[in-house]
């Protein structure tokens, strides 16, 4: 069995075990959110089924192989946990590996002496309690107490009623009319144009189509943009915002015809 | 004289809202403040401390079997210390009064040192904590308060109103300053270096 084959199904992280550790060589996971137990459980689990499914008894007894993914595992989970109990006292481990005897003896005195007031003072709460042994109380509610009712304002049954019949009424059907945008097909207009540039020679785009809604007017403007791109008109303005001109081009003055022509 | 206080409890005001206190503590569950007494009372609280004083001196050790204390920040009743032994066969013993030592010393640290996190009272204790604070939460001693702003954001422990209560402490104020207890340090050091000595010798 491969130790980095090992499939993993934690809270904080679902998949082999080798990827986990890339995960976290990478700080794409961090290792504070992962429980270091699940893994062990999990190796186990599957160290268990592997035996019972080759023997069929269900006992530990390991093969040479699984005694080496033992080795592995071990190394492995441990250099997580050290790595894990870094990020968890980052700078006590920084600070406790630089120190000198002299200040590892003044840290140790400093603990002790923290951890002997906390036991003086479990000592003080010792007493206490056995002062206090005779003090009896009550600690939930008193049986019978009157279950409390919190009084409201004075309110106007009518204010309720009205509130309640406006609710009961339907609500007002809402028009989608706008959601679903009608306009002529792309082709009328072209098709509008073609024969209107073979009866003149040129138009003005406002006076042609001015009495059209907007959404045909755009429509409309579209058709035109394709002609210009099918190099049947050209499209020229004076100025931003004057009369659009739309002029038939001839075919001797479109430049694909001259190219063709030179060749 | 009987017959005079019998008369006084009955025309002064003052008896009226000590009467109004009673009542209150009655049939509150936990201690009550000044300002929870006031509101309740509709009083103000300089009238409820004298109102305080007068109950504190009826309900009070040899006069009366329940007995006014002042309590976890608070004024609550209990049964006098006379009384005990019946309360004792009334009731089971309660949980709260067989604290095991490590329970005792995780208490203390959370009391003087709280809110703090589980880690912390590894470190002080040097053994895992995991089932003691499991333990004292269950009991109402301690009780979550908020999360540590470090790596794993670890739960911060706090002592609950029942903590001061149940040791009989009006506030955490009344607890011993830490600087009193435990050996000096200076005698710590001198025990290490002794054991230091010894063992290189």
């Amino acid at each position: 069995m491969r130790v980095s084959e090992l499939e993993l199904d934690l809270e904080a992280f679902e998949g082999p075990l080798d990827l986990l550790l890339t995960l976290v060589l990478k700080e794409e996971i961090d290792l504070v959110e992962i429980d270091v137990a699940g893994i062990v459980v999990a190796f186990i689990e599957s160290m268990l089924g592997r035996s019972g499914a080759e023997d069929g008894a269900g006992d530990c007894d390991l093969g040479e192989s699984d005694l080496e993914a033992c080795g592995e595992f071990l190394v492995l989970v441990s250099a997580l946990l050290e790595l894990k109990a870094r990020l968890l006292f980052d700078d006590e481990a920084a600070e406790l590996a630089e120190l000198e005897p002299e200040e590892a003896v003044e840290e140790l005195a400093r603990r002790l002496a923290a951890y002997r007031r906390m036991k003086e003072a479990a000592a003080w709460l010792t007493s206490r309690l056995e002062q206090e042994q005779d003090r009896f109380f009550r600690l939930g509610p008193a049986p019978l107490r009157p279950s409390i009712e919190r009084p409201i304002d004075p309110h106007d049954p009518a204010v309720l009623a009205a509130a309640m019949r406006a609710l009961a009424t339907p609500p007002k059907t809402v028009s989608l009319a706008h959601m679903s945008l009608r306009y002529p097909p792309l082709e009328q207009f072209v098709g509008r144009f073609r024969s209107l540039l073979a009866k003149r020679s040129r138009f003005d785009f406002e006076s042609e189509l001015g009495d059209l809604s907007r959404v045909e007017q755009a429509v409309a403007f579209l058709a035109l943009l394709e002609l210009g791109r099918l190099g049947e008109i050209a499209i020229s303005q004076a100025a931003p915002f004057a009369p659009i001109r739309v002029e038939r081009r001839t075919r001797e003055r479109s430049p694909a015809w001259k190219s063709a022509r030179s060749a | 004289m009987e017959e005079r206080s019998l008369r006084l409890i009955t025309t002064s005001p003052l008896e009226a809202l000590a009467r109004t206190v009673e009542a209150l503590l009655v049939v509150a569950s936990a201690p009550l403040s000044l300002d929870d007494l006031a509101a309740a009372a509709d009083d103000d609280a300089v009238r409820i401390e004298a109102a305080l004083r007068l109950v504190g001196e009826r309900y009070s050790e040899g006069r009366s079997g329940i007995v006014l204390e002042h309590v976890a920040g608070g004024y609550a009743l209990r049964a006098s210390r006379e009384a005990a032994r019946a309360c004792a066969r009334l009731f089971e013993r309660p949980v709260q009064r067989s604290l095991s030592q490590a329970a005792l010393e995780t208490l203390a640290i959370v009391a003087y040192l709280g809110p703090c996190t589980r880690p912390e009272i590894t470190r002080i204790r040097g053994v895992a904590a995991e089932a003691t604070v499991a333990n004292l939460l269950e009991r109402g001693l301690i009780a979550e308060a908020g999360r540590d702003d470090g790596p794993g954001g670890a739960i911060r422990y706090r002592v609950t109103p029942l903590f001061e209560r149940v040791f009989g402490l009006g506030s955490l104020a009344e607890l011993p300053r830490l600087d009193d207890l435990g050996d000096d340090i200076e005698q710590i050091r001198e025990r290490l270096h002794v054991v230091a000595e010894q063992r290189g010798a």
